[in-house]
């Protein structure tokens, strides 16, 4: 691995990477049963500069911001490498948004050069871009004679000179990304490349690479977790990244054979899908197999009480090992919570899942559950170098959770009230709820913000979608998290409640359910609210207007309970 | 050339049959997430049985944030 304590930005340290493991493979590119591209870090590097010697001679300066807007794919990687050689600051947006939400960030984040896969820039080409600032549009994979509306061809993007590499300091923004805000106050965490070298740093030895270990990127680039496991961590150490065109769970599992991959991060609806697979798999086995499987799963999951031990377990379960590829070291989980039975189904076969908590502001890995010994309650101790709070615990310990390391993001972009808010006296307010036992495990129990996480990974926040029941024929309305009406202790399950105020004289539940139902359906399925309820007082709102939402939520929690929820 | 209607059809009769349900529960205009009662992965598991049925490929930036069954087969019947 690169010792990154020598280096000032991620560019720099790539740059090192791209000449010490100049003739290893760096990215694998894979479109059903077919190779795309196979690169090696010289080839990397020479398609980067290639891109960063056009972007310099457009104008592309120190600091400025370049956005990606691309599923996952090499040429993500080689324009961030461009982008980060030009000592430009990178924003990586979801690709899964909508053109809408997308120059709503472009516009936010101030980007001059936009990199965008040609599908989606056939959407978004459309949209009235005279509040953005982009100067630069190269969209990859055009169709020969494709229409780009002024926009350029990645693959023929070239500068006439070489492109010189602009160093920068640790403290300057490496990257922009944004962790919600797509329908209201955009929360863009800006992050250094302090951030980013001291969490690798921290997590590296975790899940070590080296030339020939492989990473499978399935989860979204622009997700904390793949930037840093399927981007900065391989490329530290000189692994390879492998990208599937086809995300279809087919494509997947036939990819972990075909290319014997080390590690993959998935999210928990990910996994679930994976262990129902074997389950199914192993209820076809005949009686006398199943017997035999079981007993040897009674033995891995004895010997590897206190401690992994991955030879023993390969050798044990050979059958299942071979079915990942028979080289896969840990299933990195991420974006949500996963639940104990699940990392219990996986640790008995002897398949590490490195399952621990996270977010952008604290640039992804707060804490990892090491295994020693298995601990499926729990998300496990903090990462070197992490200082981990909980503040104003009750009586049961249970407090909101605080971080504070080199990892923690400078600032949300543009917002001085919410960085203050989120971050005091150098302490990252989480907003999520749990406590720290007695050995330093920590447990999380519930969410003192206004929000939800899905099995997919996504944070959803009611700002962000309320747009959709604008101008409802309605008194007022409003989106909560229902666990934030209605405390519980899970981090599964989480579901969006409407709250409609009707007039007295509505059938509220006759024509204004059929319309909820209606806009709810123009809401993509993880972003839909389960329900409604019907509430019969005024909003408390602030003199400007905006609706008090911790203290409607106290009263409807006082109130109602659950059941006074009306499933959509 | 099968048109729209024919390919609606036969969209709703395969996925009636793979996730084992009466046919006559499903409309063109249904939320197949919804009906269906399925997460993305089980979408996607019926967007392959649709392509080996109709023998096409649909990259998954075509599917990308489509949930009824009229949206999927015409952007499956443009394919045909």
């Amino acid at each position: 691995m690169l010792d990154l304590s020598q280096y000032e930005s991620l560019g720099a340290a790539l740059r090192s990477a791209i000449e010490r493991w100049a003739e290893e493979v760096c990215l694998i590119e894979s479109d059903r049963e077919q190779e795309r591209c196979r690169l090696t870090y010289r080839q990397f590097g020479d398609a980067a500069l290639r891109v960063a010697a056009g972007l310099q001679e457009n104008g592309f300066a120190p600091g400025d911001r370049a956005a990606i807007l691309m599923s996952n794919q090499s040429k993500w990687l080689i324009s961030a490498y461009a982008v980060f050689f030009c000592g430009g600051v990178l924003v990586p947006l979801d690709y899964k948004l909508t053109p809408g939400e997308h120059l709503a960030l472009l516009a936010h984040s101030k980007s001059r050069v936009l990199i965008v896969e040609y599908p989606i820039w056939r959407a978004l080409s459309q949209s009235d871009f005279s509040a953005t600032r982009l100067e630069t549009t190269l969209v990859t994979e055009a169709p020969a004679g494709a229409d780009l509306a002024g926009a350029k061809r990645w693959e023929e993007f070239r500068g006439e000179g070489a492109s010189e590499f602009r160093s920068r300091k640790r403290q300057d923004a490496a990257c922009i990304v944004y962790s919600s805000g797509t329908g209201g106050r955009p929360k863009g965490c800006v992050l250094t490349h302090e951030n980013y070298l001291e969490q690798c740093a921290a997590v590296f030895p975790l899940w070590p690479f080296w030339p020939g270990a492989r990473y499978l990127s399935i989860i979204p680039t622009n997700h904390a977790i793949d930037f840093m496991g399927g981007f900065v961590m391989p490329f530290t150490g000189g692994g390879a990244v492998v990208h599937l065109r086809t995300l279809r769970p087919e494509y997947i599992r036939e990819a972990f054979t075909r290319y014997k991959i080390t590690y993959m991060a998935v999210v928990p609806l990910i996994l679930k899908n994976l262990e129902r697979g074997l389950r199914e798999r192993f209820a076809a086995l005949s009686p006398i197999k199943r017997r035999l499987l079981n007993a040897l799963v009674h033995v891995n999951r004895v010997a590897t009480r206190r401690r992994p031990r991955l030879q023993l377990s390969r050798v044990l379960l050979k059958d299942v090992h071979q079915a990942f590829g028979g080289e896969l070291r840990a299933l990195l989980v991420g974006g949500a919570f996963t639940e104990p039975k699940t990392l219990e189904f996986f640790h008995d076969l002897g398949i590490q899942i490195a399952n621990g908590y996270g977010c952008t502001e604290a640039c992804t890995a707060i804490t990892v559950n090491d295994m020693k010994p298995f601990r499926p309650d729990t998300l496990g101790k903090p990462v070197t170098g992490m200082q981990l709070r909980i503040i104003n615990p009750g009586t049961d310990g249970v407090g909101e959770v605080a971080v504070r390391s080199k990892t923690v993001m400078s600032h949300y972009l543009d917002d001085p009230g919410l960085t203050a808010e989120t971050i005091v006296d150098g302490w990252l307010l989480t907003g999520d709820l749990g406590k720290i036992d007695a050995s330093g495990h920590l447990q999380l129990l519930g969410r003192k913000k206004n929000m939800i996480v899905t099995a997919e990974g996504e944070n959803i926040y009611p700002e962000d979608i309320e747009n959709v029941f604008e101008s409802l024929p309605v008194k007022e309305f409003c989106v909560f998290a229902a666990n934030y009406l209605w405390p519980q202790r899970t981090m599964t399950g989480e579901q969006l409640v409407l709250v409609v105020h009707a007039d007295p004289t509505q059938n509220a539940n006759g024509a204004i359910r059929g319309e909820l139902e209606r806009r709810n359906q123009r809401l993509l399925p993880y972003k839909r609210v389960s329900g409604y309820i019907l509430w019969s007082e005024d909003f408390p709102r602030t003199a400007s207007l905006k609706i008090k939402r911790s203290i409607l939520a106290e009263q409807i929690g006082r109130q109602l309970d659950r059941s006074a929820v009306q499933p959509l | 050339m099968k048109t729209l209607e024919q390919t609606t059809e036969e969209i709703l009769g395969l996925a009636a049959r793979h996730f084992k349900i009466p046919r006559e529960e499903l409309a063109p205009s249904d939320d197949f997430y919804k009906k269906l009662k399925i997460d993305s992965l089980r979408a996607l598991e019926l967007i392959t049985r649709l392509e080996h049925h109709f023998g096409i490929e649909l990259p998954d930036y075509e599917v990308q944030g489509v949930t009824d069954f009229r949206t999927l087969a015409s952007r499956i019947q443009a394919r045909l």
